[in-house]
């Protein structure tokens, strides 16, 4: 089967919708599919992998630990926007820690998360043969 | 030109079936082929065989099956996510005996089937297209 570039683009806050949830949903089935995944965190969608979340007063199960799972998938390319960050009041450092291990540098382990600006992540969209979007 | 189309909001509640299904309708009559429509989130519940508009409205799920979207084998190619629509009170004969649920509301120009759907669409289609929020 072809290898095309996917890219999911999650907008939405973790919790409010069901949208992120079933985003990581399509994530980890697609990761079952050896094509070059990667994933951008723009507006609201920031929240989604912002360190500390804790749902307990709201009835819904807490998924943000299953980012940190990516990296066994071989999903390693996390893309956020600076700007959305910072219209936020967030930075890198309230981002919770995202790893892989580098298979080509002795399973060195690494971030996945890299802070880009939306000129930066316009190239990098233009670059996917598939975006979807949520 | 081989088109995929994702649909991630339910019928009447929003647009963006109603968008979709006047897209592939305009593509599917400038010769294009629509490979799959894939619905996800609540664009689940355009499946559903129970829904009943009023008479002087469109009927979206209708529309949908009438567009007839199949493959080579007479497989609809409308096809609905299995966890989401389970998650929603979506469920064929199948899963509704799976869950010991009595009835089953899936229009019989649909399927239930998994994410790979998705995937697999996205890699065969020249192009996907999503509508949603």
């Amino acid at each position: 089967m072809a290898t095309k570039k996917f890219m999911y683009l999650n907008r939405k806050a973790p919790y409010g919708t069901v949208y992120a949830l079933e985003s990581l949903e399509v994530v980890l089935i697609a990761a079952a599919f050896e094509q070059d995944v990667s994933l951008a965190f723009i507006d609201d969608g920031v929240y989604q992998i912002i360190a500390g979340q804790n749902t307990d007063g709201i009835g819904m199960k807490n998924f943000s630990k299953t980012y940190n799972a990516l990296g066994d998938y071989d999903i390693n390319k996390l893309y956020v926007s600076e700007q959305s960050l910072s219209e936020r009041g967030l930075s890198e450092a309230d981002i919770m820690p995202i790893v892989y291990e580098d298979e080509d540098d002795d399973w060195a382990e690494k971030s996945s998360i890299k802070i880009v600006s939306n000129a930066e992540l316009t190239k990098i969209m233009a670059e996917q043969d598939v975006c979807l979007s949520f | 030109m081989k088109i995929a189309i994702q649909i991630n909001e339910g019928p009447y509640q929003h647009q963006a079936s109603d968008s979709a299904y006047q897209f592939a309708k305009a593509a599917i009559a400038k010769g294009h082929e629509i490979f799959r429509v894939f619905f996800y989130h609540d664009g689940v519940n355009n499946a559903s065989a129970f829904t009943v508009p009023p008479q002087d409205d469109r009927n979206v799920i209708n529309q949908w099956a009438e567009l007839g979207i199949k493959n080579a084998d007479g497989e609809p190619e409308l096809v609905i996510c299995i966890a989401a629509a389970l998650r929603r009170g979506m469920l064929d004969e199948s899963e509704a005996g799976k869950n010991g649920i009595t009835g089953n509301n899936i229009n019989p120009a649909f399927r239930i089937s998994g994410l790979g759907q998705l995937i697999e669409a996205g890699i065969q289609a020249e192009r996907l297209v999503v509508f949603g929020d």
